[in-house]
């Protein structure tokens, strides 16, 4: 059995109150049976400088995904990953990671492709956790292995592919990344790594609404009347649309992901992860440039 | 590492490659936080200019960086960074640059292969795509080494 859920106020107005906890029921059940907290950065060393006491580590780049095929790891990888960090079927899970839980949302995310059913975002993150002067440590965590079973992972409910986006055109796309990257201006920066990417733009009608929008100063996530505001008043979506987020390789849209489907309760929400770094190198795919939304 | 390569390496950048090919993925992932926290902090005179840092992108931790070269027929090479605490990979890769590069003639830092860090062996542990951060930071170097020679 999982957790109790967190109580606080500002949390019990969004469409699933169960899918966060605050900073301060986190602390209040460190050390519960039944509760693993994992923290996922962006930065690989961040967590070995110090964490939440208690908490395992996954690295989205190195763990996550496939070594070879630009793909998830298989149900028995994953089992892998979860029995080595005491991690069962029954285990509430509370992710929480670097900037504005970007990652944690993405370890998250990857854990409903194996529909782990307790699976929790720590609001505000790492950054709130220190601003807060909570404990941090850097003693290891030793899990007992346990047993996690083998699941296949189910990428249709959650997960959009590059044939699936094609036939969607035309419907409600979200792109999450920096304006200057829906514009396309933003391939080809000096000095700097390109984005990997051959075309600079957007898919056409996709609606441009950078990810960080959904966050507060504190990395909290905002509450659910300005989320409404922006992505239902301003953007025009509703919760019964059928939305693919996307931005460069899928991390950054998993928090929009999130943000949608577990604080605004859309019920169909896909995360199309092979986002612009397939998109814009795919052959003969429409694309837009500039900051109108075009349509295909 | 090539020999070729260790050719066209400053001695203490190319010793650096050699102590991490010598160590497995996780031990070279220890030695990159060892060297995170041994970044030197940047002297007073660049205090207020590291306040603002450009964050360059958002998918970029900030890095402030500020390169001098002196006057003497060698034109050394002089590295100042500054990079915040919660971005220790970032500290890793200017504290391989620092210790790699700094004090090096000028001709000698340009002339370090831009695919230099390959041989690191930092790709499994890291992930080729944070390391490109480290590509980079070698480029930005490179280009303020060439503005400061121009002159």
């Amino acid at each position: 059995m999982g957790l109790p859920n967190d109580p606080d106020s500002k949390l019990a107005a969004y469409a699933h109150p169960e899918r966060l906890v605050t900073t301060e029921w986190l602390a209040q059940h460190l050390g519960d049976s039944g509760l693993v907290v994992v923290e996922s950065d962006e930065d690989v060393l961040l967590y070995d400088t110090g964490h939440i006491p208690g908490a395992v580590k996954v690295d989205w780049h190195t763990e996550l995904n496939d070594p070879v095929t630009r793909d998830y790891v298989d149900g028995e990888r994953f089992a892998q990953i979860c029995g080595e960090r005491g991690i069962t079927r029954d285990t509430t899970v509370v992710f929480y990671g670097d900037r504005n839980n970007w990652w944690a949302t993405y370890a998250l995310w990857v854990f409903s492709l194996f529909g782990h059913p307790d699976v929790r975002i720590l609001d505000g993150g790492r950054a709130k956790w220190v601003a807060e002067n909570r404990e941090m440590t850097t003693e290891q965590p030793k899990p007992p292995q346990v047993d996690y079973p083998v699941v296949e992972r189910d990428d249709t409910r959650i997960r959009a592919f590059k044939e699936q986006v094609l036939a969607h055109l035309g419907k409600p796309l979200v792109d999450v990344r920096s304006p200057g990257e829906y514009s396309g201006e933003l391939l080809h920066m000096p000095d700097y790594p390109q984005e990997g990417a051959v075309r600079g733009g957007h898919i056409p009608g996709a609606a441009s609404v950078p990810w960080a929008r959904a966050a507060a100063e504190d990395a909290t996530f905002k509450p659910r009347s300005d989320l409404e505001a922006i992505y239902q008043q301003e953007q025009g979506l509703s919760p019964d649309d059928d939305v693919v987020a996307y931005c460069r390789i899928g991390e950054r849209s998993s928090h929009t992901w999130f943000v949608l489907t577990h604080l605004l309760g859309f019920s169909k929400v896909r995360n199309y992860d092979g986002s612009w770094t397939e998109w814009g190198n795919s052959v003969r795919v429409p694309i837009v440039q500039g900051s109108e939304r075009g349509s295909a | 590492m090539t020999d070729s390569m260790s050719r066209t390496l400053p001695p203490q950048l190319a010793e650096l490659v050699d102590d991490f090919a010598g160590v497995g993925p996780k031990d070279r992932l220890q030695m990159l936080l060892e060297l995170s926290r041994e970044l030197p902090e940047l002297p007073e005179r660049y205090a207020d200019a590291a306040d603002t840092m450009e964050q360059v992108h958002e998918c970029q931790s900030p890095l402030f960086l500020a390169v001098e070269v002196d006057s003497d027929p060698e034109r050394r090479v002089h590295l100042f960074f500054s990079a915040p605490p919660e971005a220790p990979t970032t500290r890793g890769f200017a504290s391989i640059m620092h210790t790699g590069l700094d004090g090096e003639a000028a001709d000698d830092v340009l002339a370090v292969p831009d695919d230099f860090y390959t041989a690191l062996g930092l790709g499994e542990a890291v992930s080729p795509l944070r390391l490109r951060g480290m590509a980079a930071m070698l480029a930005r170097i490179k280009k303020q080494v060439r503005a400061a020679t121009a002159a």
